[in-house]
C-alpha cells in the first residue's frame, strides 16, 4: 500500500499538487466561470514567467548542492541596466543580451567566487545580494528608469482580451524550459551537475573538473536571472531597482516544491516549473476569492511545507 | 545448552515480507563472554541485532535475559534493561564535549540545571574503566580521532551499566594498532563481567577477540561453538557454504616494462619522499601503519592531493601536474578507500556511477545516448554478479559488497590500465572479498597493473607479486612477495630493523 503510493507520489506529485490547486479555484460558482477562462490562464502562465525561468537557472544551482540568494538583486540590476541602455536609443533585443550578458557575469563572479575561494554559496550569493541591490540603486541613481515607448513593452502584455496569442514571454519560458530539461538529462554537463550535487569528493574522483564547472552552472544561471529581468522591465514598463525583493525566495520555493532536495543531486525542470505555476495558480486564484494579501502568503507558506514533507514521504523518510 | 546464560535466544524468526531474514535461530551467550556473531552480508546479522537491541519484533521465538523473559518494547526500553549498542558509525556529536556526549541523555542535572560537578565524576569513571580516565573531559569530541570517539561511545554505552553490550563491526574504520587498544578495551570490560556480542567481517579479529562464536547463513545459525577449537578455514566454509580451495586466485603473471614510476613524490604533511615503480602486469602492495602516507601516496600519483614536490611519470612520459580528470585519460584509474563520502554518488543511478569518468563515449557532441549507457552498465553489473533490481536503481540501496563491485566496475568501464586501489575489500563480506580477489588477479593476468593499499596483510601477501611497506611518508622497503612474510611486514613498518 505504502510503496504503491510512494512511486504515485514519484511520478506525479507535482501534477497532482497543481490539479489540487487548480480544483480547489474552480470548485465555487462564482470564481469558476473567469478562473477557467482562456483570458485567466493566460494572465496566470504570464505571471508565471519571471518566477520560471529564474527556477530553471535555480534547478541547475540547487541539483549541483549549492543555493543563489541573489537572483532578485540579479533581476533588479539587469532591468535597470536595460532601461538606462533603451533610455539611451537601444534596440529591445541588443538591450536584452546586455541585461542577460549582465546577469552571467554576476553568476560568474558567484560562481568564481565559490569555486576559487572555496566558500558556501550561500555566503557569497548573500554578499551578492547586496552587492547587486546597491549597484542597481547606484546606476539608477536611486531612483526609477524610464523611457519612452519600446517594443519590450509588449513581451509579457494580456492587455487585449480577445487576443488569442501569448504574449512572447511564455513561448521564451516554454523553449528554455524544454531545452534545460533537456541539457540536465540528456547531456554530460547534465549527469556532471547531478554528481557534483550528489558526491562532490567522487565527481572530483572520477575527473569532473568540479570548480570549472560550478562557474559555468551560476554563470549560466545568472543569464536565466538575466532574462528574467528582462522580463521583469516589460511588465514593469520601467526600470525599478527596488523590484523583485525576495524573488529568490520564490524562486527556491518552485524548485523545492518541484521535488528538488537542497541536499543536491536531485530535481527536475519539470517539477521546477510546476512548482512556480503552483504559486502563480495560488496567488490568482486567491486574488479572485477575494482573499488578503496576507492570506495568500500564509497558504504559499503552507504549500512549500506541505511539498517537502510529501517529498519525504515518497522518498522513505530521507531527506 | 545447560551453562547457565546471561542472554538466551530461543528459535527467533523473523520475516520481511517474502524474504525470511531469520530461521529459528538460537544463541546463548554467559556471564562475561564475548561472543562472535559471524556471517556475510544479508546473513541475518543485523537483524538480529535490531531483534536484540529492540528495533524490531520477532515473529517467533523467545528471549530470555538473567533468567526472565525478554521482550524489549524499543531501544530506549532494552537500554534500560541492560542491553546496549555500539553502532558501527561513529555517532558523536562533533561539537559537543566528551563530558556531553557521555552524558547526553543522561545528563545529573537539577531542575534542568547540569550538575557540572558530577557530570564530570560519571563520565570520568566511565572513562577510566575503559583505561581512559586521562581524556581530557571539556576538550569538543571532533577533535579525538575515530578511534578515540569510539571509546567515548563505549563509555556512553557504559552509564547505564549494561549486561550485555552489542558491538556491530567495531573495528572498521580503526588501524591495527587502535584495534589492539579496543580489544584491551573490551578485556577490561570481559573481566567486569559484562557480556559483549561482537559482530564482524574480520576473521581474525573474531578469532582473538572472542571466546565463542555463532555463524549465520541465509538467516540460519549453521554453526557455533568454541573460538579456540575453531580454524580460520571452518569459519569461511561455515560462512560461505563452501571449502576454502583458494581465496586468493594466482593468476600467471609476465611482468612488462614499467608504467607508472614516482619519483620522490612528497605531499605535506605525511607523504615526505616516496618513489615507486611499477611495472606491466604486476600488484604491486603497499602495506604499513595507517597514517605512514600509503593513502597519501596513491591520491598525489593520481592527482587528488596536489604534490609538494616530486614528480610522475605514466608509461615513461613525465606526466606533470596532475588531476584526477588528466590521469584518466592516461588511463590510471583510482578505488577509493572511502566508499560512501568519496567513491561513490550515493542517490545517484548505478549506471551513472559506472560510467560518470567516460560519459563522452556514449553519444557526440556531449549528448548522452541512455540506451548505450545503460548497456554498458548492465554489462558490469552482470558479469560482476551485482545484486540490484536494475541499472536505474540508487548505489546507496545496494549492500557494501554490491557498492564496491559497482567502484570496481568503474575502472573496468574505463579500461583503466594502471588501477590504484585504496583498500578496495574494507567492510565489505567474506564473498564479495573473494570475488574482488579474482577481479585484481586477472586484471594482472591480462596486463593490467595495479598497486594495492592494504591494512590486511594475508590480503597482500596472498594477491601481490611485490610488496613495499611506507613508514613514515617514504617507501622503505620494496621485495618481491616471497620474501616477505606478516612478522617481517609489521617489523618493516614500525621500523623495527
Amino acid at each position: 500500500m505504502i510503496p504503491t503510493l510512494r512511486r504515485i507520489l514519484g511520478k506525479t506529485g507535482p501534477f497532482i499538487g497543481l490539479a489540487l490547486v487548480i480544483v480547489l479555484f474552480a470548485i465555487p460558482q462564482e470564481t469558476r466561470v473567469h478562473f477557467l477562462s482562456y483570458h485567466n490562464v493566460k494572465i496566470i502562465l504570464t505571471q508565471t514567467v519571471i518566477v520560471s525561468i529564474g527556477a530553471l537557472g535555480m534547478t541547475l544551482i540547487i541539483v549541483s548542492g549549492a543555493i543563489d540568494l541573489s537572483v532578485g538583486s540579479t533581476v533588479a540590476l539587469t532591468g535597470v541596466i536595460a532601461a538606462l541602455l533603451i533610455q539611451r536609443g537601444w534596440g529591445a533585443a541588443a538591450a536584452a543580451a546586455a541585461a542577460i550578458g549582465v546577469g552571467g557575469l554576476v553568476g560568474l563572479l558567484n560562481g568564481s567566487a565559490v569555486a576559487w575561494l572555496r566558500m558556501p554559496s550561500f555566503i557569497i550569493t548573500l554578499g551578492m545580494l547586496g552587492i547587486g541591490r546597491g549597484m542597481a540603486k547606484w546606476l539608477a541613481d536611486n531612483q526609477t528608469v524610464s523611457y519612452d515607448a519600446s517594443p519590450i513593452n509588449g513581451w509579457m502584455t494580456t492587455a487585449d482580451p480577445a487576443g488569442r496569442a501569448l504574449p512572447a514571454g511564455v513561448w521564451v519560458a516554454l523553449a528554455l524550459a524544454v531545452a534545460t530539461s533537456l541539457l540536465l538529462r540528456k547531456t554530460v554537463f547534465g549527469r556532471h551537475v547531478f554528481a557534483l550535487g550528489s558526491n562532490e569528493a567522487a565527481a572530483r574522483l572520477c575527473g569532473v573538473p568540479t570548480a570549472r564547472l560550478k562557474v559555468v552552472i551560476f554563470a549560466l544561471a545568472g543569464c536565466f536571472f538575466g532574462l528574467s529581468g528582462v522580463f521583469q522591465l516589460s511588465r514593469l514598463r520601467l526600470g525599478d531597482p527596488t523590484v523583485a525583493v525576495g524573488l529568490e525566495l520564490d524562486v527556491i520555493a518552485a524548485v523545492i516544491i518541484g521535488g528538488a532536495s537542497l541536499n543536491g543531486g536531485t530535481g527536475t525542470v519539470l517539477g521546477s516549473v510546476i512548482g512556480a505555476l503552483i504559486m502563480s495558480v495560488l496567488r490568482n486564484g486567491s486574488q479572485q476569492m477575494g482573499w488578503p494579501n496576507y492570506f495568500q502568503e500564509i497558504i504559499i507558506g503552507l504549500v512549500i511545507i506541505v511539498a517537502v514533507f510529501l517529498d519525504r514521504f515518497r522518498r522513505g523518510g530521507k531527506a | 545448552m545447560n551453562v547457565p546464560a546471561r542472554l538466551r535466544l530461543e528459535r527467533i524468526s523473523k520475516a520481511f515480507g517474502a524474504t525470511q531474514a531469520l530461521r529459528s535461530v538460537s544463541l546463548a551467550v554467559a556471564a562475561g563472554e564475548v561472543h562472535a556473531l559471524i556471517g556475510e552480508n544479508g546473513a541475518g546479522k543485523s537483524t538480529l541485532l535490531k531483534i536484540l537491541s529492540g528495533a524490531h519484533e520477532a515473529d517467533a521465538g523467545a528471549m530470555e535475559l538473567e533468567g526472565r523473559p525478554y521482550r524489549p518494547s524499543g531501544p530506549l526500553d532494552a537500554r534500560r534493561r541492560g542491553v546496549a549498542m555500539i553502532y558501527q558509525e561513529v555517532s558523536l556529536a562533533p561539537h559537543l564535549s566528551v563530558r556531553e556526549n557521555i552524558l547526553l541523555g543522561l545528563e545529573s542535572s537539577t531542575l534542568g540545571w547540569i550538575d557540572e560537578q558530577e557530570s564530570r565524576r560519571r563520565a570520568g569513571d566511565a572513562l577510566a574503566a575503559l583505561g581512559y580516565g586521562h581524556f581530557p573531559l571539556e576538550r569538543p569530541a571532533g577533535e579525538f580521532s575515530i578511534a578515540e570517539q569510539q571509546v567515548i561511545e563505549i563509555a556512553r554505552a557504559l552509564l547505564t551499566q549494561p549486561r550485555i553490550l552489542i558491538m556491530d563491526e567495531p573495528t572498521s574504520s580503526l588501524t591495527q594498532s587502535d584495534t589492539e587498544k579496543l580489544f584491551e578495551v573490551i578485556g577490561r570490560l570481559r573481566a567486569q563481567g559484562v557480556s559483549i556480542i561482537y559482530v564482524s567481517h574480520f576473521l581474525e579479529e573474531c578469532r582473538r577477540a572472542c571466546d565463542r562464536y555463532t555463524v549465520l547463513k541465509d538467516g540460519e545459525a549453521v554453526g557455533a561453538g568454541e573460538m579456540r577449537d575453531a580454524g580460520m578455514d571452518r569459519l569461511i566454509a561455515l560462512m560461505t557454504g563452501r571449502p576454502v580451495a583458494d581465496l586468493y586466485h594466482r593468476t600467471p603473471r609476465r611482468l612488462g616494462s614499467v608504467v607508472l614510476e614516482a619519483r620522490a613524490l612528497a605531499c605535506p604533511p605525511r607523504l615526505k619522499a616516496a618513489s615507486l615503480r611499477v611495472r606491466e602486469g604486476e600488484i604491486l602492495g603497499l602495506a604499513g601503519l595507517v597514517g605512514a602516507g600509503r593513502t597519501d601516496l596513491v591520491r598525489t600519483i593520481f592527482g587528488l592531493d596536489a604534490a609538494a614536490g616530486g614528480e610522475v611519470a605514466v608509461f615513461g612520459r613525465l606526466a606533470g601536474r596532475g588531476t584526477p580528470h588528466r590521469r584518466w585519460n592516461e588511463g590510471v584509474g583510482f578505488l577509493s578507500e572511502n566508499r560512501k563520502e568519496e567513491g561513490l554518488m550515493l542517490n545517484q543511478s548505478v549506471q551513472d556511477n559506472i560510467t560518470l569518468t567516460k560519459l563522452e563515449a556514449f553519444g557526440r557532441l556531449g549528448w548522452i545516448r541512455d540506451s548505450r549507457q545503460a548497456a554498458a552498465a548492465r554489462r558490469w553489473t552482470g558479469e560482476l554478479a551485482v545484486k540490484c533490481r536494475d541499472v536505474g536503481q540508487a548505489v546507496g540501496e545496494l549492500s557494501g559488497g554490491n557498492q564496491q563491485r559497482i567502484a570496481f566496475a568503474r575502472l573496468l568501464e574505463h579500461r583503466a590500465r594502471i588501477l590504484l586501489l585504496d583498500e578496495p575489500t574494507r567492510g565489505i563480506d567474506v564473498g564479495s572479498k573473494a570475488e574482488i580477489y579474482e577481479i585484481i588477479g586477472s586484471l594482472a593476468a591480462a596486463g593490467k597493473s595495479v598497486v594495492l593499499v592494504s591494512s590486511y596483510l594475508p590480503e597482500l601477501l596472498g594477491l601481490c607479486d611485490t610488496i613495499g611497506v611506507m613508514r613514515r611518508g617514504e617507501l622503505v622497503a620494496v621485495r618481491p612477495r616471497g620474501e616477505w612474510s606478516e612478522h617481517e611486514l609489521l617489523r618493516a613498518a614500525v621500523g623495527d630493523e
